[in-house]
Formats: C-alpha cells, sequence, structure tokens
C-alpha cells in the first residue's frame, strides 16, 4: 500500500489527519480513499470535476505528478506521496 | 431592531455588539481565512458564512447556535459537463450572494456565484446545493454575459419579493437584472433604461453591470443599483430603471448602496473615484444619502478621513437598518452611525480588508 503523508495546513480541517496506507494504482484511487476515510476531504483537493485544484500539487516520491486532470498517474505499493498546497506569499 | 451583525473580512468572520451608541467587536471566527460573504436566513435564524481558501476551494460554512459551532455543508457544485463558455467547464470559483425564500414550507436558500450558476439548498443541511438549471440554460448566458472585476460572470445580488416568493431578482456582473416570476422556472431580463457606456450599444439589453442590487422592503417594486455607470432606481419592479446619479457630485461611481427598509425615497451609497482609479473621491472618504427618491444627494464626511485616504467600500460593506447605518473598506476601516448617515463613528481602524457585513436578529 502507498503512504500518503500530507501538509500540515489540511490539518486546520482534518485535526485527525496523519500519514496513511491506501490501496491504489493511480492517484484518483487514493484520492477518493482518502475522502472514504476523511468525508468531504477530497474537496478540499479536487474541485467538483475531479481535477487537481489550481494551488494544490501531489508529489510521488519526489516527482510531481502529470496528470492534473484525471489523476491517472500510476503508483505502486513502495511509492510516498505527499499532498500539499502551492507556496504564497513568497 | 437588531443590534448585532456579522462582519466577513480577508482574516476572518467578525461579530459586532451595539453597546450604548456604539459598536464593540465582541466575537471572531475562522481566523486566517477570507470570509467573503455572510448571511443570516430570517426563517430559522442560522448563520452562513462563505469562505474562499485560496488553496482549497470556496467552501460553506453554517451555524445554528449562533456561532458556539460551525458546520462545514457542501458547497455547490456544478454538475458534469455545465460549461461557462463552449468548451470551458464551469467549477465554482467564489460564493457572492446569499437569500432565503420568506415565507411558506418550502424554504429554501439561494446562493449566487461565480462563473454566473444561481443554486439553491433545501432546508435539510444533508442536501447539497441544486444548480437553476433554468437559469444556466438561459439563452443569453454564454454569448452574452461576462465577467467585470471578476474573470467570469457572477451573482451578487439577490432579492426575493417578500409578497411573493415565486418572485425573484438577481444582478449579475455583467449581464444586468434578470427576474423570474415562477420561482426560478423561467426568466427575463430588467434593463430598460440602464445605460452601459462600456458596450458598444449602451442600450443593449444585457450586459450591464450592476455592482449591487437592493430593494425597498416595505416597497419592494422600488429598487435600486449602483451601477458601473451610475445610479439608477426604478418603481416598477425593474420594468423601466431611471438614471438618479448626482450631476457633478459624487454619488455616480461606486460598488455598495444601503436602501432605507420603510421609506422607498431613501438610500446611501459609497461614492469612488472612477473605475480607472478606485480610492476615495479625492481621497476624501464620504457616505451620499439622498431623500428623495435621488433627485438630489447629501454628501456626510463628518468622523470620515478628510485627507491621505484611499478606502472604498466593497458592494456587500454597507448596510442600514433603521437610523444605524454600518461600511468597512478595503483597507480595513470600520464606521457606525447612528443619525442616519449623518455622522460616523469609528468601530475599529486596524482590520483586515472588509467584504461584507450583514445586520443580524
Amino acid at each position: 500500500m502507498a503512504h500518503v503523508k500530507f501538509t500540515q495546513a489540511l490539518r486546520r480541517f482534518y485535526p485527525d489527519l496523519k500519514p496513511l496506507h491506501l490501496e491504489g494504482s493511480t492517484i484518483a484511487e487514493i484520492v477518493q480513499g482518502l475522502e472514504d476515510k476523511y468525508p468531504g476531504l477530497k474537496d478540499y483537493i479536487v474541485d467538483e470535476h475531479g481535477q487537481l485544484r489550481k494551488h494544490v500539487n501531489i508529489f510521488i516520491q519526489n516527482s510531481l505528478i502529470k496528470d492534473r486532470t484525471h489523476l491517472q498517474d500510476k503508483i505502486t505499493d513502495q511509492d510516498e506521496i505527499y499532498i500539499m498546497q502551492a507556496l504564497s506569499g513568497g | 431592531m437588531s443590534e448585532r451583525a456579522l462582519v466577513g473580512t480577508r482574516k476572518g468572520l467578525l461579530v459586532l455588539q451595539k453597546k450604548g451608541s456604539h459598536w464593540k467587536i465582541i466575537d471572531d471566527f475562522f481566523t486566517g481565512i477570507p470570509v467573503n460573504m455572510v448571511y443570516q436566513d430570517t426563517q430559522n435564524g442560522d448563520w452562513w458564512a462563505a469562505l474562499d481558501h485560496g488553496h482549497w476551494g470556496s467552501k460553506l460554512q453554517v451555524s445554528s447556535d449562533e456561532g458556539n459551532s460551525w458546520t462545514e455543508v457542501e458547497a455547490p457544485k456544478y454538475p458534469e459537463g455545465a460549461e461557462v463558455k463552449d468548451g470551458v467547464p464551469a467549477k465554482l470559483n467564489y460564493i457572492w450572494a446569499f437569500a432565503n425564500s420568506l415565507s411558506g414550507t418550502d424554504h429554501k436558500l439561494y446562493i449566487g456565484t461565480e462563473p454566473g450558476g444561481l443554486f439553491h439548498r433545501n432546508g435539510s443541511l444533508e442536501d447539497g446545493a441544486h444548480l437553476v438549471q433554468s437559469l444556466w440554460d438561459h439563452p443569453s448566458r454564454k454569448e452574452q454575459w461576462f465577467g467585470g472585476g471578476r474573470d467570469n460572470p457572477g451573482i451578487h445580488s439577490i432579492l426575493i419579493d417578500p409578497r411573493n416568493n415565486e418572485h425573484i431578482y438577481i444582478g449579475i456582473s455583467c449581464a444586468g437584472v434578470f427576474k423570474s416570476e415562477d420561482g426560478g422556472s423561467t426568466w427575463t431580463h430588467r434593463n430598460k433604461g440602464l445605460n452601459a457606456t462600456f458596450l458598444p450599444d449602451p442600450e443593449m439589453e444585457i450586459g450591464h453591470d450592476p455592482h449591487i442590487l437592493k430593494f425597498c422592503a416595505a416597497q419592494p417594486d422600488v429598487m435600486w443599483q449602483q451601477n458601473h455607470c451610475g445610479i439608477f432606481r426604478t418603481t416598477n419592479g425593474g420594468e423601466l430603471w431611471q438614471e438618479v446619479s448626482q450631476e457633478g457630485g459624487p454619488a455616480f461611481f461606486g460598488f455598495a448602496l444601503a436602501v432605507h427598509e420603510e421609506n422607498p425615497e431613501r438610500a446611501w451609497v459609497a461614492p469612488a473615484q472612477s473605475d480607472e482609479i478606485r480610492v476615495a473621491i479625492d481621497k476624501k472618504l464620504c457616505i451620499s444619502r439622498t431623500d428623495d427618491g435621488g433627485k438630489t444627494w447629501t454628501d456626510f464626511r463628518t468622523g470620515l478621513p478628510q485627507e491621505h485616504c484611499y478606502d472604498i467600500v466593497y458592494r456587500h460593506a454597507l448596510v442600514s437598518q433603521g437610523n444605524d447605518l454600518l461600511f468597512g473598506t478595503t483597507t480595513g476601516n470600520l464606521f457606525s452611525s447612528a443619525d442616519e448617515g449623518e455622522s460616523w463613528d469609528v468601530v475599529s481602524n486596524y482590520l483586515p480588508m472588509i467584504y461584507c457585513i450583514e445586520f443580524i436578529e
């Protein structure tokens, strides 16, 4: 199972949010897995059409995902996934 | 009479309470998060707040216990296939207006958004927001609506006739005023008499830029709008608008407008210097009032900064109730008046940018 980590900023809205392991072969499946565990969290990460929000980034290992529209980047059980917001304010 | 108000700012939600003749900040919520719209449902008293998270999208919060606890409910979602223009998917960018049905068993909360969708929620918090498809499918939308200050058209004003829940007016920047007389099933534009100097034909039926639309609660056929191109008033529910801007005076361009609840002749505006500059006129802040339906205007300045003032007042940030008025500015100044806008007290000079104010019961 992939290991999923988050920016601290999301803990303001989900105080119980902790790094976790999730089943899934694509980022889209991981995001759905997060929604199942933390209802509503998906809406913070993607918009109503499932596209990654403009100022949110997802890394697989040290690489940004390529498919921000459908989140079809493939992942393996050994991957570490990091969900973060874009930096703002310098 | 209300002696409290909600204030939405760039850094959170404030609660004001009137103590004697002065207003004090007594509570705050969502510190650090932009609260771009606030509203109290007049049927059940719920407080609503629209949060504009830069990174995480627009969110809706509601409190049924005056802020002691807040619940996030699902924000409006544009359905799959909805397009702003051909090939451009519609996504919720901004929540810009609330209004609830006023009587009867059909309790609805309407929500205006950018990019131009009107949504309604039923009474249950578990139920989501539903796009008013009839307006979204209006034949003028894709071709004749466009963004003004924002990227896309947005619904910033929703008025429900207190005599008839089926009569709904909305204000759209940029498209103009639309009205439904059948509870939102069909819509017609109500822009005759407006003058959009930025259009090739200033009298086009659609494409106008009302910055805010309000009516006199006791006589809802009397409506006012602070428009991009002046101040306009109608006495027949938008069948015909008349310009009531002040000839040679400050009451012309601006964003905010307050309308007396009972006196259809009285309104206030917060003049600003031209659309290109957008500061207080001559860097001196004033509020202008008319008591004769816009025939004449008087600008009031007592208690307001009269030098080096860059403040403007956003469209939802000037409100009136009885003799009381409140307004807040882009540079975080909050003022109150207890004498119908003739003199002003400082509530605070140290707030974040103020987006909106709402009197609450």
